[in-house]
This record gives structure tokens, sequence and C-alpha cells, in this order.
């Protein structure tokens, strides 16, 4: 065993922070909260050109020589300085999927166009009536030839306002189990009878509904066997879990910790020295500590060749459960000021406020925290499964 | 990181697991009880060494490392075994680096049973001592000095006091004519001894610990796959299986805690301390959280003296009780884990 903390792209580090000084403008991230999208296409035709999207991807489809190291240190520093490219964690996932089920023209069309920057992709899974059972869609795609044609509604198409397709998942078949009658699409936005209204979100972030009326969507576009999708969603779902996170900075404790130790401040009492504040801070860095190893636990599991799901589920249920509760404590913490949402009066320029309300999306997205601990139930536990 | 047990550390977990499941049945713990101390599985744990497996080679220990311990530790909690594993390793570590060799012969060769009080003695009297109703020598902080207490004469040494985790506590009296009182080490030095033992105390309590959480969601688990209720098995119900899930997560959680703390405890990280604090805190918390769960799954039953998960409830909560305040401890710990912010 070993815990020792090594930077795996510590040969790399050097290099992508001059790339991201020289190519990222850090007011991106201020440009990002005041529009709620988590994207930048500017910054994906400068990393396609630099051929960083395509490292470590097969030549024949628009892979480079980058070094696939360099690649992903660089997207840690871009995410250090708190610029999103939600787009491009989609897009990649969908060219992964598409590398094992696509079609050759598939793979030539859309994967060498992720990787050269011109194709975006977000994803089209959730409706407006299925979430986490997500198999239960209705979006339906009607086959007429070599052609389908499309109409339902999708919610949370995250980034689709700056994608150039959606992975759809519609509904081909009503008449078997609902898992067996799904078939995967790449819908094209700018065809006629799409259409994409935003949804502004508690944390700040733009999401979507889009809509799709008589859409037309070629059969080569379809991804996968007809009626087949379930399988495609499932390859999806394990490249979802391979995205790597960004550069360990200060945390919000350590923040807050710094700023109780200042000089007091008028009107307030807060300091270090209240126990109270010191108990609770005490708790936060070691839930942090366990949230951090259940993550390391599912880096090491992929590493050694495993497949995570378990560990990752573990990992995403404790991690974000604990990010909420521990920004709600700071709040506490502050009192009456922490509500104060102007970045030059707030309490450590209103971040705490911020991560409380950011903090309410970790436990929904990618999977609810009662389907993690559903997965955890039944794979772990071996407990029967409490759903029909 | 790497998680990977070496071939070694498997095996080692191995015969000890193999060995509790043949000779500590729950019937054992229970025998035990009150005094929480069963002279025939510590003479058995002797005759496999393990009084001396934490001491260094060049007295004749088997210089097993803390992240060692700390594994054999969790065997020896998921099992209650009623023998003063942590104490006895913690102490003789002590007695060992300050050169007592009585005392190091006699914790190598099985004949003294050692422990560490965690808080000084008061007027000539450390109270409540961990396995002090029953180690032959107890080291303790004297005012200014660390002292090792010789005690001689049969096992137990002291009345314990009736207790919630059936532990064998007991007061030391320093001032017993025939008692041999030897200093180890003064002022810093002894202070320095003394948290380094501390140290090692928590960690493997917090191994113990989470051994005795595990067992207590097995058990959980057992029980509502069999027991049934409106015509369904009990653990079909998701407010059952959820918080299963919950306690699981975090006795994972800990178990990481606790192994990453015992290996930076044996490479001497800068954030050692730290993270032995951290480790004891959540696995007590946990370890108490998945027994308190597990015993209200089991209904009726669980409060019963009969069933098995109300010895685990018991020391879950005891045991780290014996090393401090909760509330004491995370104030050690805020000042551990943010001293780089301290001006």
């Amino acid at each position: 065993m070993d815990f020792r903390i090594v930077d795996p792209l510590a040969g790399h580090r050097e290099e992508a922070r001059a790339w991201v000084e020289r190519n990222v403008d850090p007011s991106w991230a201020g440009m990002e909260r005041a529009t709620g999208t988590h994207h930048s296409p500017a910054l994906m035709e400068t990393l396609a050109a630099a051929g960083l999207l395509g490292a470590g991807w097969p030549v024949a489809y628009g892979g480079t020589d980058v070094a696939p190291g360099l690649a992903r240190c660089v997207f840690e520093e871009i995410a250090g300085c708190g610029v999103h490219l939600d787009g491009w964690s989609t897009t990649q996932m969908v060219a992964r999927t598409l590398l094992e089920v696509g079609t050759e023209e598939q793979k030539r069309e859309f994967v060498r166009g992720a990787l050269e920057g011109r194709v975006t992709i977000a994803l089209g899974y959730s409706e407006p009536d299925t979430g986490s059972d997500v198999a239960a869609a209705s979006t339906r795609a009607v086959r007429d030839g070599d052609t389908w044609t499309i109409n339902g509604t999708k919610m949370f198409t995250s980034t689709a306002d700056a994608s150039t397709h959606v992975f759809l998942l519609t509904r081909t078949n009503a008449d078997v189990p609902k898992h067996r009658g799904l078939t995967m699409f790449l819908v094209d936005v700018s065809k006629p009878g799409f259409e994409c209204r935003p949804i502004f979100t508690l944390g700040g972030q733009r999401t979507n509904a889009t809509f799709y009326n008589d859409m037309t969507v070629p059969d080569a576009h379809r991804v996968g066997e007809v009626d087949g999708g379930w399988g495609v969603m499932r390859v999806a779902l394990v490249h979802e879990r391979g995205l790597s996170g960004g550069v360990a900075g200060p945390t919000l404790a350590d923040r807050f910790v710094a700023w109780c130790r200042e000089a007091p401040r008028p009107g307030s009492t807060l300091d270090w020295a209240d126990p109270r504040v010191r108990e609770s801070l005490a708790r936060i860095a070691m839930e942090t500590e366990v949230a951090r190893l259940l993550r390391a636990r599912v880096g090491w599991v992929t590493d050694t060749g495993g497949t995570p799901a378990l560990e990752g589920s573990m990992a995403k249920l404790f991690a974000t459960e604990a990010a909420q509760r521990h920004s709600s404590v700071l709040l506490d913490l502050v009192g009456p000021e922490a509500v104060l949402q102007d970045e030059a009066d707030a309490p450590l320029g209103a971040a705490i406020e911020y991560g409380f309300r950011n903090a309410v999306v970790g436990t929904i997205r990618g999977g609810s925290s009662e389907i993690m601990r559903e997965v955890i139930a039944e794979r772990r536990l071996g407990l029967p499964r409490a759903r029909p | 990181m790497d998680l990977e047990l070496s071939h070694e550390q498997r095996a080692l977990v191995d015969t000890f697991a193999q060995f509790f499941a043949r000779e500590c049945p729950t019937t054992r713990v229970r025998a035990a009880e009150p005094l929480g101390f069963d002279q025939g599985l510590w003479d058995a744990l002797v005759s496999m060494e393990v009084q001396a497996m934490g001491l260094p080679e060049r007295f004749g220990g088997g210089a097993a490392s803390m992240l060692d311990l700390a594994l054999v530790g969790e065997e020896f909690g998921r099992c209650l075994a009623p023998v003063p594993f942590t104490e006895h390793v913690v102490a003789a570590n002590l007695c060992a680096s300050t050169g007592l060799q009585r005392v190091i012969d006699g914790c190598i060769d099985g004949s003294i049973l050692a422990t560490v009080a965690c808080r000084p003695a008061v007027d000539g009297v450390a109270a409540l001592v961990p396995a002090g109703a029953i180690a032959d020598v107890v080291v303790v902080m004297d005012g200014d000095e660390l002292v090792a207490l010789e005690r001689h004469g049969e096992r137990p040494h002291a009345l314990s006091p009736p207790n919630l985790g059936s532990s064998p506590l007991g007061d030391v009296r320093l001032d017993i004519p025939g008692h041999d009182r030897t200093v180890l080490a003064r002022g810093s030095d002894a202070r320095l001894l003394l948290d380094r033992a501390a140290d090692q105390r928590r960690i493997l309590m917090a191994a113990c610990l989470v051994g005795v959480g595990a067992r207590a969601h097995e058990l959980g688990v057992e029980y509502v796959k069999v027991r049934k209720a409106f015509g369904v098995t009990i653990g079909w119900f998701q407010t059952i299986a959820h918080r299963l899930a919950d306690r699981c997560t975090e006795l994972d959680g800990a178990r990481l805690l606790v192994q990453e703390a015992a290996w930076a405890h044996d490479e001497r990280e800068v954030n050692a301390s730290e993270l032995a604090a951290m480790a004891f805190l959540f696995a007590s918390e946990k370890a108490f959280t998945a027994a308190a769960d597990s015993m209200q799954f089991h209904g009726g039953y669980g409060y019963t003296l009969e069933y098995d998960i109300q010895l685990y409830f018991r020391r879950a909560k005891a045991w780290p009780l014996s090393v401090g305040r909760p509330g004491d401890e995370y104030l050690r710990l805020a000042d551990l884990a943010f001293t780089e912010n301290i001006a």
C-alpha cells in the first residue's frame, strides 16, 4: 500500500501551464458565470488547432501525435482556472462510444469532427417525465425507409446551446419491455424541427429543454442497432466515469479558516478561537479527506484494469452529500452576512453562498444519490432490488 | 496511490481472520464479560507472538509496521476479542523506544501485558486506565515524568468497575508498596514519546472500530435478508437498504482513512498526526452509526441480550471514549489540520 500523492502528469505540468497562460483568458470564468454556459467554442477551436483534442486518439479518425498526458494536464489546468469545457466532456464520451459501436462512416464524420473541434455533442437522455428512470424515455423515432422522424422533448440537455449535435435516446418500440425498445441517434441541431430553450439553475448554470418536432434524421446517424440503444447507453456510461478531475487547490475550508483569522470585522464575532468554529472545520477537513480517498480509489481501480462501478457510486454518493453539508455549515458559521451575493462585500467573495447553491447539483447530476444507494445495496450488499 | 496489500499482509489478515473465526465466537466474548479479558485467548495469541509483533527486530520482536498492526487490529475488532491488543502494542512500543530492557523482555516472552494511560495521573491515581485492571505494566504521565509502573502478582491487579463496553478499565494507584516505578522520560521528551504513543493508539483503536462497525453492519445486512414483514424481507424496503448503503460507504471510507493514517505514521509524513486524529474520529463515529442502525433494523430483538448486535453497539460507543472526549479530539484536529494558517 502506498498513499503518497504523486502528480502522474508532473512531467507535463510546466508546459501545460505555459500553454494555458498563453491561450486561456481568465476572464472567461466570469463570462461563464454571467451566461451560465459552461463551455467555450473558441477555446475548443484553439485546443483542436494545437492537436490537444486528438491526443491519444486513432490517427485514422483525427488523432494527433500530441502526448495524451500533456492534453490531460492542459484540461486539468483549464479547470483550475475555473473555466469549464462541459461540451468537450460529453463530446469525447460520445466519440469514445462511437469508436466502439459506431459505423466506419460515423467514426470518420463525428469522431474526426469532434477532434478537429467542429463537432460538439450534448447528451439527450432525460425527459420532462424521466430522470433516474432513463430507460422510460418516450421521445419517438419512427422509421420511413432510410430516414427516421423524431418527435419528443428532452430535459437537462446541458450545453446544447453550444453544440452541433445531440446524442439522443429515443423509443423505437413500445411493445417490448422498456429497455429493449430504445435506439440512439446523433441529431444535427441545425436541421428544421429542433428547438432549444434555456433553463437557468440555482447554481447559475444554464441547461436546456430541447424539442424535436418532426425532425428528419438519416438512418446513417443511428448509433448501434435498432432497439439496441440501452446497450449503447451502457457503453457511454462507462466512458462517463473516466473523466478526470481538476487540480487540487486550497479548499473552501482552507480559505474560510484564513478569513476567520483575519483582523476582526466590525459587527462580526466569528473567529478561530471559537470552539464551535474549530470543531465544525475539523469535521469538514476530515470528511473532505474521506471523499478524496474514496475518489482516489476509483482512479486506482481504473488504473489497475478494473471497472469501478461500485467504487464510483460510493465516491459520488459520499463526496456530493458531504459537499452539501459543508457549504451549509459554513453559511451557518458566518451568520447574517453569509447570504450576501455581491462579490465585493460578501465574505470570501460570496464563494460560500455560491458553493451552497451549486452543491445541490452534485447529488442529482450523473445519477442521483438514491440511485447510487440502490447500486450499492444491490451489488455490494446483495439486497433485493427494491423497484419494479 | 496503491491500495494493493502485499502477499505477506494478505497472509497476515487471513491468519488472524481464521484464528478468530475458530477461537473467538461471540459465546467467548460473552463469557469474558463483565471483566472483558480472556486469559486463555491472550495465551493463545501469545503463542502466535502477537504480543511482540510490533517490537523492533533488535529486541527479538516482529517489526510489524503500523499498517500491518492496523490490518490485524481490524480483525480483533470484528470479533470483539476480549484482549487488550491495542493497549499492549502501543505500550510495548513506547517501552522499546526508551530501552526499558526488563519490560521489553517481558513483552517479548509474553509474561508482561502492558498499557498506556491516555490521561495523566492526578494525585497519584491514573483513573479508568484502559486495561488498567489487568496490565502488569502501566505507562503513565505523573507530573513532569513519564513513568512505567510494574505491578507484581496475579491478574487482575485492580477491580474493574462495571462499564458500558465491558472493558477491563481500572484505576491505577502509583503509591502501592512493592510496585516498581521507573522514570522513562521527563519534560518535552516525555511529551514527545506520549504523543507518538497516543497517535498509535488512535490509529489502532480506529482500526479495531472499523472491524467492529463492519461486523455490526454485516449482522444487520444478514438479518434484513431473512426477517420478513408485510410479506417481504425487510431488506427490500429502501429506508433500510439505503441506510445500509450509506453506512457501508462510510465504513469503506473509514478503512481507507485508517490505512492512510497507519501508512503516514510508518513513513513519518508531516501530516501523520492529523490523519491519526481524523481516522480515530471518523472510525469512532461511523462504527457507532453502523452498529446503531444495524440494531434498529433488528427491531425488538436488537435490544434483547440474546442477539449479538448489542455487544457491538455497546463497544462501538464505549471503546473510543477510553481515548478521550470527541469534542476535545475535534478541537485538537482543527489545530493540526489548519496549522499552515496559524500566523
